[in-house]
């Protein structure tokens, strides 16, 4: 059995960290009251950056931090236009991601059909080689392990923090955090500026670990699946971990299952995921007072200090 | 307001696709335009379009002038970017996707002294041909290399869309693998996408884990080729050659070739002899070609590819020859006959010892 489920949940973990890194840190800029929807946007420029830096210089912590620059820029673009430009969110974030896409294409011309060896694995000396539990949870990649200390650190930092207070505060009634004297602007762009890094994160996961090659549009509507979560996960980034996890175990587990010759509609197989997150929405959006009591009530509003 | 900026923005976006299209009215040379489904740095099927554009560049010379437009979605915009290039002084225009099919007839019947040629279609007008390749000419070949170079006797195929063309291939390929190797298996996941490389890789990972040694896709990206390098087996690339993402797992690949074909009726066109019609073209025609094998196949296995391939060209070989059963033992080709051209184009059913159900 451990010939065939290790490989399985190898790759359920390679298919569900870049959602991992793209929910999480949308979650974060929803959480200060931005809804961001250009996440597809700065993944697919980190993508880019992160593989021509990877293929260029064959150094790949650069290469990595390339792609949490990447969407970083692409991210302080937004924070500009929303921000200090007032600009209405939900048209930034949707021109972010076609720009975004158009950018990466004219980045990664000379760069298509270019190789990058891939990400090396941090082994630990004897660990590793323990059955089953060494491969799966002690052979992978510093972005793998990553994510997991990022998911960690969003939730201690929103809910433990005077940093997560302040940007639930900003989130929650900008007015009232800026009749206090807070900077709700200044919150809101470092808070833009980290979902762009994670964001980037996820793109150069799949440009430099998941797939090591640059395509055009090879992040393939995943910027949109982790919009999705972060509601499925009611900006809950434990959740987001988990939506990400199951989202990514569904759809690997319906591809195995064609393989062993499972007879169930392939195309049905490929809208479980999407499926289970009309359910869980249904399922968490049920008690709508507790559904609000998470869902940030400035979000998607504009803040302009008057007077 | 944010509307109309939509609106505004989006007019100017099709003002820069157009200027390079309208930019030359001027000029005496012959204009030739092509409309491509995706961008030209897909390394697959629109890259090699554009292969055979820049042929007819190099091939004309001073003749001819010719121009794209990238990424048109199949539809109503597609009827639209025709338009425009049939009336900005295009002479002949290549549409090179299959849902491009409704709108060049219903421009051809618009400009009826424009030439149009669709690729992959079938509705055909005075003014508007059909072309396409025989790519399971070159899947007959690679199911040959793989039946021979298999040990664990299991293909994997990572599929896209259940559709005549992707089932052609299928059932080709493992005819021809079954007939030098009676124990072969082919596994076979639909991904239900032309392009998504990581779910194309992610089925690569899943046949390469339940024991396929040989990949072969009929998706768009080089991802599950690179997979099959990683893991030590063999993969066939796709459309074009993709050696560079698995310099050791690439047996070979099936490469479409437009390059005859567009400088052929570039040339009927400029010597005033263009005419409507249908070409579905193989090995024979040049539209499909083999990559150079992969140095570690047994020279015997490569000579029998060759042979076949040969075989093909002088019509001694045909990758669907009966006897052929489908999976309920109904025989579809009787013995000594060969599949026609209209059983190929609708082929909805999957020979006799495939496994599992195609799906609906």
């Amino acid at each position: 059995m451990n010939e065939w489920i290790v490989p399985v949940l190898l790759t359920i973990i390679t298919a569900s960290t870049p959602l991992v890194f793209a929910a999480v840190g949308e979650l974060v800029v929803e959480k200060s009251g931005v809804l961001n929807l250009g996440v597809e946007g700065m993944m697919i420029v980190g993508a880019v950056l992160a593989f021509a830096v990877g293929v260029t210089t064959s150094n790949a912590p650069l290469a990595v931090i390339s792609g949490a620059v990447g969407g970083m820029v692409m991210a302080l673009i937004f924070g500009i236009l929303t921000l200090n430009l007032l600009a209405n969110q939900v048209a930034a974030g949707l021109a972010l991601t076609i720009f975004g896409l158009g950018f990466s294409s004219l980045l990664g011309y000379g760069f298509v059909g270019k190789t990058f060896p891939g990400l090396p694995k941090l082994e630990v000396p004897f660990i590793s080689d323990i059955p089953f539990l060494g491969p799966l949870l002690f052979n992978h990649d510093i972005l793998v392990y990553a994510s997991v200390f990022f998911v960690i650190g969003v939730t201690y930092i929103l809910n433990r923090t005077r940093i997560g207070l302040l940007i639930r505060a900003v989130g929650e009634n900008h007015e009232a955090a800026h009749s206090i004297g807070y900077s709700v602007n200044t919150i809101r762009m470092a808070c833009i500026l980290f979902g762009g890094a994670m964001a980037g994160l996820g793109g150069a996961y799949l440009s430099l670990a998941y797939t090591p090659l640059w395509v055009e549009g090879m992040t393939a509507g995943r910027g949109w699946i982790a919009l999705a979560l972060v509601v499925f996960a009611s900006w809950r980034a434990w959740r987001a971990f988990f939506g990400s996890y199951l989202f990514g175990g569904i759809t690997i587990i319906q591809l195995h299952a064609q393989g062993f010759g499972v007879e169930i509609a392939p195309q049905f197989l490929s809208m479980l995921p999407y499926l289970a997150t009309i359910v869980v929405l249904v399922l968490i959006s049920r008690d709508s007072s507790r559904a609000k009591l998470n869902a940030p009530a400035c979000l998607g509003r504009n803040f302009h200090a008057s007077g | 307001m944010i509307s109309k900026k939509l609106i505004l923005g989006s007019f100017l976006a099709m003002g820069m696709v157009f200027s390079s299209v309208a930019g030359h009215a001027a000029d005496k040379k012959s204009k030739i335009g092509f409309v491509y489904v995706g961008p030209i740095g897909d390394h697959g099927w629109t890259y090699q379009h554009d292969v055979g554009r820049l042929a007819i560049a190099r091939t004309f010379g001073d003749k001819v002038k010719t121009s794209y437009v990238e990424k048109v979605a199949e539809g109503a915009d597609a009827t639209r970017v025709i338009t425009k290039l049939a009336r900005s002084g295009h002479k002949l225009i290549f549409t090179t996707s299959f849902g491009y099919m409704n709108p060049t007839l219903k421009v051809a019947k618009r400009f009826p002294k424009v030439k149009f040629e669709h690729a992959t279609g079938y509705k055909r007008n005075k003014n508007l041909a059909t072309y396409s390749a025989r790519f399971y000419e070159g899947r007959h070949v690679v199911g040959l290399v793989a039946g021979k170079m298999t040990k664990s006797n299991v293909i994997g195929y990572v599929a896209s869309f259940p559709i005549p063309e992707v089932i052609r291939g299928i059932n080709a390929t493992f005819l021809a693998a079954r007939s030098v190797n009676p124990n072969i298996k082919i596994k076979i996941v639909w991904v239900f996408t032309w392009f998504d490389p990581g779910k194309e890789a992610d089925a690569a990972k899943a046949l390469i884990a339940q024991g396929a040694d040989v990949i072969m896709q009929h998706t768009d990206s080089p991802a599950p080729l690179q997979q099959a390098q990683k893991a030590k087996v063999w993969a066939v690339g796709q459309a074009s050659n993709m050696k560079a993402f698995g310099p050791k797992a690439q047996l070979t690949a099936i490469i479409d070739d437009w390059n005859s074909y567009y400088i052929a009726r570039t040339k009927a066109f400029l010597d005033g002899t263009w005419k409507s019609g249908d070409v579905w073209g193989g090995f024979k025609s040049g539209m499909v070609k083999m990559a150079p094998y992969n140095k570690a196949i047994p020279s015997n296995v490569v000579a029998m590819a060759e042979k076949a391939k040969d075989g093909i060209i002088a019509g001694s070989v045909h990758p669907f020859t009966g006897p052929i059963k489908d999976q309920k033992g109904k025989i579809r080709v009787a013995a000594g006959k060969t599949a026609d051209d209209g059983m190929l184009l609708g082929m909805n059913w999957y020979v006799e010892g495939i496994e599992g159900t195609i799906p609906k």
